[in-house]
């Protein structure tokens, strides 16, 4: 024990002194998140919304008054009927229409509740989703301001449909996207690098003469990235929380305890990379072509699967960045517990193993 | 000092047809300076890998420090040091932390790790360059420090493998200087090398050609039984008849 400790001191040494390598662990993740999130997200100002207004009463002309006081907002017209509508949506000149239906006071008024429907464009669907959040938030603001005076509680709703992509598919929920990636990039490169490297200056042959086991070795070398790459989850977390402001819906332990499993099949295929080769460029190459390139492709971040021809979408069941990616997305924006996770993870933890057994046998077999 | 703490018997290793190494035998006694030499092919490093446990071999008896080669090669590595060509250190690291990272892997008590590296850097006249990054030593230091370290362990035997390679003759003569020390100290050193001025240093020399050790004997021996005057020629001799190329 007192040997593994010593040699994980040393691992730790040659990534702490490697300021190149420094700068990829931890400048990385900041920059991915921040390039995607800023490319990916930009804030919604002055967008250009319709406003139909069926009813002409005091509540609609209140609420339309607050829309339009609102800097997300811009209203281009208010019409009296929805036959533009239509065409303004389709040629991208509008965003969103929000409709008052006939008599909206006075269902309010009479029988406590009404609704207004809200259309959003979701071909674009992070637009949508933003637009739509706004618009109800400000429903809610003013029906909170009615029940302040009320002594019956009103209660308005806001309908809300996307058009064109009503499932919001392909939405960029490129966190979970972008810790597959740096996680993938970090543990498969780093330790494969890692390790190649001291076949390359010698010293590996001298650790194998050594008392030494050289799973120990294999094992010593991947902990300081483990460890590394839990920090880079947890900046990356924090990061899309208080920087990009997405909260985490689920379980954060969960999500940490999947996260792990996941740098440990990510440094599990970097043992496998460099064991079966013998440069350090050899060893960048197959993990930037065989690991990084998949993962971009195939985990459903970039590109979805759904569209992709069936043999490809066979081959994304193989790329182990998929089923994290799933499950990240599942607890991270949906909220899921790990019974809706299991069967990713299971599959996950199979992956795992089966690189497991291929890399150690293959590196006993190098030793002969 | 008739202790054999070498002692192979028809040790060989073939790698399909073709037979690296060829049914060699001999011993070693302890404390002695073994020169391993031969050409490039003719199997030293295949040979050298086997008695380290690094590679099995495919027949034959060998034991290393009284362990069998077989079954007891985690005794074995406890009790030899090795020196590869390549050179043998963590350039990013300070000397002292390659020292105690080399000590630690084998297993050295704190204690034995700060005691065995101060002794070790007094002897090399290094202490000032304890906190110094090995990267940026002369390569004769390096080299040095590489050979001290393989021996921080005090094994019983040390491997060095064409240690002195690339390096200018005053280190070399330093460097030997430093194998006699140890030597003195009871460690046997094997040792391959291309230099035949190195050779002359060893206490007995083998000349392996095509994987059969052909000559084994002191250097003096060695000069009278072919009748020439040095081991250049001791050593022409036998490799022009080797039929294996580069």
């Amino acid at each position: 024990m007192k040997q593994f400790l010593t040699f994980v001191k040393k691992e730790f040494l040659h990534v702490l002194r490697d300021k190149k390598t420094l700068l990829i662990l931890f400048g990385m993740p900041v920059v991915q998140i921040l390039i995607f999130g800023f490319a990916l997200t930009n804030e919604v100002k002055n967008s250009q919304i319709v406003v139909v207004d069926y009813a002409k009463d005091i509540a609609s002309q209140e609420i339309i008054t607050k829309i339009e006081a609102s800097r997300y907002f811009e209203i281009r017209k208010t019409l009296a009927g929805s036959k533009e509508l239509e065409a303004a949506f389709r040629t991208g000149e509008i965003k969103m229409a929000v409709i008052f239906p006939e008599g909206f006071n006075n269902q309010l008024l009479h029988q406590n509740k009404a609704q207004i429907q809200v259309l959003a464009d979701a071909s674009d669907p992070n637009n949508a989703t933003t637009l739509t959040n706004y618009v109800s938030s400000i429903i809610n603001d003013y029906q909170a301001q009615l029940n302040q005076e009320n002594a019956v509680p009103l209660q308005i709703k806001p309908e809300v449909k996307m058009l064109y992509n009503p499932q919001l598919k392909g939405a960029p929920n490129f966190v979970p996207g972008v810790m597959a990636l740096v996680l993938m990039l970090v543990c498969v490169m780093m330790t494969a690098i890692a390790i190649v490297k001291e076949k390359e200056t010698g010293t590996m042959e001298i650790l194998l003469v050594s008392p030494f086991k050289p799973l120990m070795v294999i094992l010593s070398k991947a902990v300081p990235y483990l460890l590394l790459s839990m920090v880079n989850v947890v900046s990356i977390l924090l990061l899309s929380v208080f920087v990009l402001d997405l909260p985490i819906a689920g379980n954060i332990l969960l999500l940490f305890a999947e996260s792990t499993l996941f740098i440990i099949t990510c440094l599990t295929l970097g043992i496998f990379i460099s064991v079966k080769t013998d440069s350090q460029q050899t060893a960048m190459l197959i993990s930037l072509l065989g690991m990084l390139l998949p993962t971009l492709l195939f985990s459903g971040f970039m590109f979805p699967i759904e569209n992709m021809p069936l043999p490809l979408q066979w081959f994304s069941n193989v790329v182990p960045s998929k089923w994290y990616y799933i499950i990240v997305k599942g607890i991270m924006i949906k909220g899921l517990g790990f019974s809706y996770v299991w069967k990713e993870t299971l599959i996950l933890f199979g992956i795992t193993i089966f690189l497991l057994i291929v890399s150690l046998k293959s590196f006993k077999i190098r030793l002969s | 000092m008739n202790e054999k703490v070498i002692s192979c018997k028809a040790l060989t290793k073939r790698f399909g047809d073709f037979t690296a190494v060829d049914a060699i035998t001999f011993e070693v006694e302890k404390g002695e300076i073994f020169g391993f030499l031969g050409a490039n092919g003719a199997g030293k490093t295949t040979a050298m890998r086997m008695l380290c446990g690094l590679s099995n071999p495919t027949s034959g008896e060998a034991k290393i420090a009284g362990f069998d080669i077989y079954k007891e090669t985690e005794k074995i590595k406890k009790s030899i040091g090795y020196m590869s060509q390549k050179f043998s250190l963590y350039d990013d690291l300070t000397v002292q932390e390659n020292i105690t990272f080399f000590a630690g892997i084998y297993g050295l008590s704190d204690k034995a790790i700060k005691e065995n590296s101060a002794a070790l850097l007094k002897q090399l006249g290094m202490e000032d360059q304890a906190d110094k990054r090995v990267s940026s030593l002369p390569l004769g230091w390096k080299q040095k420090l590489a050979f001290s370290t393989a021996i921080i362990h005090k094994p019983e035997i040390v491997f060095l493998d064409e240690p002195t390679g690339g390096v200018d003759p005053v280190t070399r003569r330093q460097f030997w200087d430093l194998i006699y020390e140890a030597s003195g100290n009871g460690i046997t050193i094997f040792v391959t090398t291309h230099y035949m001025d190195e050779a002359e240093y060893c206490n007995r020399v083998s000349i392996m050609v095509d994987g059969k050790v052909e000559a084994l004997d002191t250097p003096t021996n060695l000069k009278k039984q072919f009748s020439v005057t040095t081991m250049d020629e001791v050593f022409y001799h036998l490799a022009r008849e080797a039929k294996r190329g580069e």
